[in-house]
């Protein structure tokens, strides 16, 4: 029988190594899997890159840094690929430093890399960035008329995903705006651990309805966690 | 102040949307930037069918709901908390970006820090070294969209032109913008350069070609 469930944070984080390219969906805490990442600072693995859209929020004076942030802080990222560093926030002021190396690309790029990967296209143009700083060092050819960039796919090692229902054959359904970056980034890791609101029989999710089948899942953690906090 | 003295308001930013509102036709699929553009949905008479596409994965997004009807998993792209309209759609983000990159948005309205005479857009740093790097969508839409119009201020707090013959910042795309609107007049991009299609009452046409830092043209 395929159970895919496993029954502790421990047994979700088991053997993710030092030097992973860790996979981080969620738009504002929306999709994001906040409690996998709290699993993830307490499982100890260091020099990570992080694929993630936002590098963290800006400081606000009395709140806490969120999870993503305190990850950088204690100096266990090496790199982050994003769309957005902050220059008021953390990840910015390790950049600033020279202790945490950012790649910082178009957010269409970033998604299309991460679907290219999960789709085995391992490279493709676009003429997003051409013309601009992030085209240094790329290919660039001209296709139909404009020039393109040559953009390569991006696999992660791990994505931790935040599902709203997942059965145990790990197909999963996401709420609203919580799909964002989950079900490419659940294609493109090796090995893909999601945790779920809602755990439902085998069977139970409409088959029309399932968003990311189950072959692209490998563990699964059910966790109620409660509806998105967002930081304003 | 002093502009007020010289007989002419300069709109402000919910006039600059309003403005830009006006000019959006029914049927279009549009995208609004973070700022000011977001503030346009607001001045679209609900009568008019416009999609409003939201790049974290929206397509027919709609107005911020009542306090007792906030759904904390619906958020716009700058992760305010938003409506579906009957007929929205909820997609991924390489969906969501494939409407963008794939040509299929009408219109997208971006902020900016610069446009050209050429119609080069820069809105994301202020110099190729910043710590800070806030590219999100803005690539994508800038390249993807059918035609691309910014709202901006017409001049830096300090007074420094936006509207130049050439950018100083780094590009977010090269000959992207189509239209601008900024608080003193809405301006096409053309091969010739500006042409001015509209300014505030009172203002004329030497007085905004002195603020402009690119030759401008009559309609």
């Amino acid at each position: 029988m395929i159970d895919k469930f496993v029954r502790s944070m421990a047994e979700a984080m088991a053997g993710i190594p030092d030097g992973a390219t860790v996979m981080m969906p969620g738009f504002g805490e929306v999709g994001a899997p906040n409690a996998l990442l709290e699993g993830l600072i307490e499982q100890g693995a260091t020099d990570l890159t992080l694929v993630i859209n936002s590098a963290g929020r800006m400081r606000v004076p009395g709140k806490p840094p969120n999870a993503v942030a305190r990850l950088i802080d204690q100096g266990r990222v090496r790199k982050v690929i994003t769309s957005f560093v902050r220059a008021n926030s953390v990840a910015g002021d390790w950049v600033r430093d020279g202790r945490l190396q950012a790649e910082v690309i178009p957010q269409g790029t970033l998604a299309e890399r991460i679907r290219a990967a999960g789709a085995g296209i391992p490279a493709f143009f676009t003429p997003t960035g051409a013309g601009t700083l992030i085209a240094e060092g790329k290919e660039v050819r001209e296709y139909q008329g404009r020039p393109c960039i040559l953009e390569e796919a991006l696999p992660g090692d791990v994505a931790l995903i935040e599902a709203w229902m997942a059965d145990r054959w790990g197909n999963l359904t996401y709420r609203e705006t919580g799909q964002n970056f989950n079900p490419i980034m659940a294609m493109a890791a090796k090995l893909t651990i999601v945790q779920t609101h809602n755990a439902v029989d085998l069977g139970m999710l409409p088959a029309n309805a399932i968003h990311t089948p189950g072959i692209y899942v490998n563990r699964v953690l059910h966790l109620p966690v409660g509806d998105p906090v967002l930081p304003r | 102040m002093n502009e007020t003295r010289q007989g002419f308001g300069p709109l402000t930013r919910t006039g600059m949307a309003a403005r830009a509102a006006q000019d959006v036709p029914e049927g279009w699929y549009v995208n609004l930037g973070i700022g000011i553009p977001t503030l346009i949905a607001d001045y679209i008479p609900p009568e008019r069918e416009v999609v409003v596409h939201s790049e974290n994965g929206i397509l027919g997004m709609g107005p911020a709901p009542p306090p007792h009807q906030q759904n904390p998993w619906l958020v716009n792209a700058s992760t305010q908390r938003v409506s579906l309209r009957p007929g929205g759609a909820f997609v991924h983000h390489a969906d969501s970006f494939a409407m963008v990159r794939g040509g299929h948005i009408d219109l997208c309205v971006l902020g900016g820090f610069q446009v050209a005479e050429n119609g080069d857009l820069a809105n994301w740093a202020h110099s190729p070294t910043e710590t800070g790097r806030q590219i999100g969508g803005a690539m994508d839409l800038a390249v993807g969209a059918k035609r691309v119009w910014v709202v901006m201020e017409h001049t830096t707090k300090d007074g420094a032109a936006r509207l130049l013959r050439r950018c100083s910042y780094p590009l977010t795309a090269a000959g992207c913008v189509s239209r601008v609107y900024t608080n003193l007049a809405v301006l096409e991009v053309t091969p010739k350069g500006f042409v001015v299609l509209d300014m505030v009452p009172g203002l004329d046409f030497a007085d905004l070609q002195a603020r402009t830092g690119a030759e401008l043209h009559r309609a």
